[in-house]
């Protein structure tokens, strides 16, 4: 038996493309309103609440998920579709995108029934946005190192400590967090965490902004004091929570937002070289294009894995660790070739606008939603070296 | 593309496993595994693979072949089996029936041309042509004042300077100086010297994603077996987090070549998305090659860089096969060009059309 990972050739079906038209005649009259500029991924309003409702209103946002909960029951497949055309349009996803992806997911799967029946709708219509509360301030790639403590009271628990680098945390209505029920064990490291549902905007819950070297501030510190959380907020097993992290893994990991953040500056250079590229540039792009349809037939091929009922974590960590690489190199070896553009190119400032900001964005790309390092141990383990 | 599921791979490996054993053919310095092999592969009918019953082979599916091609690459299979079958499925397009024995194609390179002459002979220079010393006959794609033609030539009316590619196999230059061939038929449609190289450089591309497999897995056994500082090596995380990359690489390659297969196998014609598919994996698999194959070696140390660890079929041949039927630096201009030509708002369509 080989240890190669197999990823299938998966073609997305024919209702696929006819929601891609859809999709994009959406977006189409979107950026014909004046909601956002697909060129101009630095914008400041990247809070967009009602484009976020007419996004939950086309049926888009929890399209997989029971149509009880407010979903379409509709494959991985076609929310991949709808995923990738947002991204690519550069659309401002930022208030709908966590909960769609993952915390609707999570409540799906652990939430009490009335708290499903209360939430899941409102994430669907797009009224309510998530944020995801991890790292603290001495434990991020480390997980189990959390220290925020939830404390036994009347009817529920009182939280004190600090989560950081809390994307959206200022926006969020909610938020689904991880805190520290009980003393790790000798045996187990990683027992006596606990996932909650956290109502923001609530007492006892701080939220301080954090600027991030974009110059936007989009992630934050978010401070607890004996801030209070109802005994049916808890979201699955106390002091259980490790049992339930790795199966999201899958979800956050394989996306096509986990190659395309950058994409931009690669359309920006294609239209600045024009038609007649030198032999130089277009060596140069027909690489980068080659590498990027490799990957979205990986991360198409994990959909298509999702769909089936697999739990994809390895071949997921695979395409995150190479699309996460590779959109944060984009900007630089578009860079590379932008050297050699015409002074007369139409969209030249455009394309140096853009390079600027994605240039200041590629750090965080391996950083963010689990790190290259930790990405590659688990590969590691899949490969039964630890 | 799964291994058990496919009876033409599981015959072929069956094959593999019994003739052409790494290690037992790494240590036969005299090569006498060849003839048993290709008698073996013959015998079961894999080298033509895709030719028609009514023109002499076996019948099977793109697909199947595809799948075939995967697997030799598993084993770095060393004898002109892709050869023939690309040699076999060339001469099927013009309904020309292939003879018994080895064949290779030409032109191998997207620079070299073979042309027809008004009497009906060919002439041209063939430069990288896989195994043209072993092959007794060839298929050869050449262009006249009416369009494409599709022939088959005796090998022995040709000139052949012998050569070797870094992988130590026969990589040779033919020319042909006014060579009658011994069947000669029109092209279809629409078919030439690009269609060839797609076809060439994906059955390449799933060689080398079949190469990286087997350079994973021997990989991965070595570093659970070789201790160094008291441990074993598979336990630093520097060397874990190499062979994580080195399985990235692996899966990319093997992702890019079986999309290109299943793109060619269901296509109806070779319009831009199957370019799209085809170049993109040669590209890709080529650039898997270099990196997964310097990973390899890494983890192997000196011992992989010895004749006699069996690493080296893989990882030479990997590199090797990166040069046959356009190279990635080719053709990534192609794509790079195919793209600028379409516009930049039409490249997301182009990516995203499957």
């Amino acid at each position: 038996m080989t240890a190669a990972l197999r990823f299938d050739p998966i073609r997305l079906p024919e209702k696929c493309e006819q929601l891609r038209k859809e999709v994009r005649a959406f977006l189409a009259e979107e950026i014909a309103a004046g909601t956002f500029d697909p060129h101009k991924p630095n914008r400041e309003d990247t809070d967009a609440p009602e484009f976020s409702r007419r996004v939950g209103a086309k049926g888009w946002l929890g399209m997989t998920w029971p149509k009880k909960y407010g979903g379409q029951e509709r494959s991985f497949l076609e929310r991949y579709v709808v995923t990738e055309e947002m991204r690519v349009a550069n659309a401002p996803t930022r208030r709908f995108f966590v909960a769609d992806r993952q915390s609707g997911p999570v409540l799906l799967k652990y939430a009490p029934e009335h708290i499903k029946m209360e939430i899941l709708p409102r994430i669907c219509r797009g009224e309510i946005c998530f944020a995801i509360g991890m790292s603290e301030p001495n434990s991020g790639s480390d997980l189990f190192a959390a220290k925020t403590r939830a404390t036994r009271t009347d009817g529920g628990y009182l939280i004190n400590g600090t989560k950081i680098w809390t994307s959206s945390a200022h926006i969020a209505d909610y938020m689904i967090a991880i805190f520290r029920t009980s003393p790790p064990t000798k045996e187990n490291r990683r027992h006596g965490l606990t996932q909650f549902l956290v109502k923001m905007k609530q007492p006892g819950i701080q939220v301080n902004p954090i600027g991030q070297i974009t110059g936007q501030y989009e992630f934050n510190e978010v401070v607890f004091t004996d801030h209070f959380i109802p005994d049916d907020h808890v979201l699955g097993e106390v002091d259980g929570a490790w049992k339930q992290a790795t199966s999201e893994l899958a979800y956050e990991r394989s996306g096509p937002e986990r190659f395309l953040e950058t994409y931009y500056v690669l359309t920006e250079l294609v239209r600045a070289v024009g038609p007649n590229p030198d032999t130089r540039s277009a060596e140069g792009i027909g690489r980068l294009v080659a590498q990027l349809h490799t990957m979205r037939r990986m991360s198409v091929s994990v959909a298509g894995m999702l769909e089936a009922g697999k739990e994809p974590v390895v071949e997921a960590s695979i395409v995150k660790d190479i699309g996460t690489v590779w959109e944060q190199q984009l900007p630089h070896r578009v860079r590379d070739l932008a050297a050699f553009v015409e002074e007369t190119a139409t969209n030249r400032e455009t394309l140096e606008r853009q390079l600027d900001f994605a240039i200041k964005t590629a750090p965080k790309l391996t950083i963010q939603g689990g790190t290259t390092e930790v990405l590659r141990g688990i590969i590691a383990r899949g490969l039964g070296l630890r | 593309m799964a291994e058990s599921d496919n009876i033409v791979v599981e015959t072929a490996e069956k094959i593999f496993a019994d003739l052409a054993d790494p290690q037992t053919i790494n240590n036969d310095k005299k090569n006498s595994w060849q003839g048993p092999l290709w008698q073996g592969l013959s015998e079961a009918g894999l080298p033509l693979s895709w030719v028609p019953d009514d023109l002499g082979g076996s019948g099977a599916s793109l697909a199947d072949g595809f799948a075939l091609l995967n697997a030799a690459g598993r084993f770095a299979v060393a004898v002109p089996l892709a050869e023939t079958m690309l040699a076999g499925w060339l001469l099927a397009q013009a309904k020309i029936a292939s003879p018994e024995g080895e064949m290779t194609v030409l032109p191998a390179s997207p620079k070299d041309r073979i042309t027809l002459d008004a009497d009906g002979s060919l002439s041209g220079r063939a430069r990288g042509v896989p195994f043209a010393k072993a092959a007794k006959h060839f298929a050869v794609l050449a262009h006249g004042k009416d369009g494409v033609s599709i022939a088959l030539v005796d090998a022995t009316k040709a000139r052949i300077e012998g050569g070797l590619n870094v992988g130590y196999d026969h990589s040779d230059t033919v020319t042909l100086d006014r060579v009658q061939p011994v069947t000669l038929k029109a092209a279809p449609k629409g078919f030439d010297q690009t269609t060839l190289m797609l076809m060439g450089g994906v059955a390449r591309s799933l060689q080398i994603a079949g190469a990286l497999e087997s350079m994973l897995d021997i990989s991965v056994r070595y570093s659970n077996e070789r201790v160094a500082f008291e441990k074993k090596i598979s336990k630093f995380q520097a060397v874990q987090h190499n062979l994580a990359r080195l399985a990235g690489e692996s899966a990319a390659a093997l992702a890019a070549a079986t999309s290109a297969a299943d793109a060619i196998a269901n296509a109806k014609v070779f319009d831009d998305e199957v370019y799209l598919e085809a170049a993109a994996a040669k590209i890709r698999c080529a650039e898997a090659a270099e990196k997964g194959g310097a990973i390899a070696h890494q983890v192997h140390g000196a011992i992989g860089f010895t004749l006699e660890h069996i690493l080296h079929r893989y990882s030479l041949r990997a590199l090797a096969w990166r040069d046959d039927f356009g190279s990635e630096s080719h053709w990534a201009v192609e794509l790079g060009k195919l793209v600028a030509t379409r516009g930049a708002d039409e490249l997301w369509p182009l990516v995203a059309s499957r």
